[in-house]
């Protein structure tokens, strides 16, 4: 079966899946929409308290959890909309102009 | 079943909506689409069905799916239809043992695919009793296509076909209330929630709507930078000026009975939300005053009878 990460525009349809169907999960990770940053988000970790806050805000499930910890953004999905910045209680984000990564 | 809320704990669960989704920057639907699968039990599996709209073209463009889940989506109308389907054939399986373990079944429709053109099919997955939650992530007009009004857009709101101007202030018409429409269901479980706070509200009324047995109807409501006009940032002060000014009251309806989850300390002016986004701009103009006044009244109406049918 062909996967998701070798199908593009160029994938004859007699290659594709039957019917179009997706037989993977989450495959829209593969996918990079961290180009469409305007803004940046700085994760300032000495400030972070690892309440979580953050998490469940990110419309773009950039933030992962490992250990009870609180890691850097996934800035290949990330998409600069600043909400967690804003809603950070310890000023553990800060928003940098431009698209890369400070 | 009631549970324990614990922020931490459920912060730590494996997102079951990935990234890599095309929904714009600082959307409100993709938070709420997350925040409601979260609360399902890590073990259980569930099918996702989706109505025509933002979320269903952002998170399911082949070849690339959002969801840990099964998902399923067939046209704009008939969402619920579609996952009243699935729950049939499951259960017919299941009753030959051909499948095993939970399946749980969750929709999601924006206010288009829900208060307006697949609201048949709603009422009438709800009258038959399928064993399905529905989530109805509210932005308040057809977000996907650009911004056209639906009958869950405010009055006054300025969308691209109810425009502003001397010959009409922004849409004419009332909201419609649709989560009173889903409560004269008579099913077991009918909420209004919001991504607010730590998420308690939303997760404890998901998790309920999830596994209670029987169909149950959640209404949530999902702000949209673009068509509401606002900073993409904002969106948590927005909606706590949604909450606290009573435009979008907390409340669960539980087998005919109505509780409100949340009561604002001090209750602000409609205005204080109003100013917040660019849709309602127009309302501040010297000689619209009128408007805003009839908004609040609109308000404090409602607010006063959904007091009245929780008991005070």
């Amino acid at each position: 079966m062909i996967h998701a990460k070798d199908i593009n525009e160029k994938t004859p349809w007699q290659e594709l899946t039957p019917g179009g169907e997706i037989y993977e999960a989450g495959t829209a990770r593969l996918y990079n929409t961290g180009t469409w940053r305007t803004d940046t988000p700085f994760f300032k970790q000495e400030n972070c308290k690892h309440c979580m806050l953050c998490v469940p805000y990110c419309p773009d499930s950039a933030i992962p959890v490992q250990d009870g910890k609180r890691q850097d953004f996934v800035f290949m999905h990330c998409k600069g909309c600043g909400i967690c910045a804003e809603i950070c209680p310890f000023e553990a984000i800060e928003m940098t102009p431009g698209g890369a990564p400070k | 079943m009631s549970i324990r809320y614990n922020q931490k704990r459920e912060a730590e669960k494996q997102p079951r909506l990935t990234g890599g989704h095309r929904m714009c920057a600082g959307c409100g639907a993709g938070i709420v689409v997350s925040g409601v699968l979260r609360a399902l039990e890590p073990e259980d599996r569930a099918v996702v069905v989706n109505a025509t709209g933002c979320v269903e073209v952002s998170t399911f463009m082949y070849p690339y799916t959002a969801y840990m889940d099964s998902f399923i989506h067939s046209a704009f109308e008939n969402a619920a239809a579609t996952c009243s389907g699935v729950e049939a054939a499951y259960n017919a399986l299941k009753r030959r043992g051909k499948v095993d373990g939970t399946v749980k079944f969750i929709t999601f429709g924006g206010d288009g695919g829900t208060y307006d053109i697949g609201f048949q099919s709603l009422s009438g997955a709800m009258e038959r009793g399928h064993d399905m939650v529905y989530v109805c992530y509210d932005n308040e007009a057809y977000m996907n296509t650009g911004v056209q009004r639906s009958s869950s857009t405010p009055r006054f709101s300025r969308t691209t076909t109810s425009p502003v101007g001397s010959v009409q202030p922004g849409k004419r018409q009332q909201k419609k209330d649709l989560t009173e429409i889903l409560v004269a269901h008579n099913i077991p479980y009918v909420a209004q929630t919001a991504p607010i706070g730590n998420f308690r509200d939303l997760h404890l009324k998901s998790h309920k709507a999830i596994y209670t047995a029987g169909p149950c109807f959640l209404n949530i409501l999902a702000p949209c930078p673009r068509g509401w006009d606002y900073p993409a940032a904002k969106l948590a002060d927005i909606i706590k000026l949604a909450v606290d000014s009573c435009v979008w009251p907390l409340f669960e309806v539980e087998e005919g009975q109505w509780r409100v989850t949340y009561t604002p300390k001090k209750k602000l002016p409609v205005e204080d939300y109003l100013r917040s986004q660019g849709r309602f701009r127009h309302m501040f103009q010297p000689g619209n005053e009128w408007m805003i006044e009839e908004a609040q009244q609109q308000i404090d109406q409602k607010w006063e009878r959904l007091l009245e049918r929780a008991g005070g």
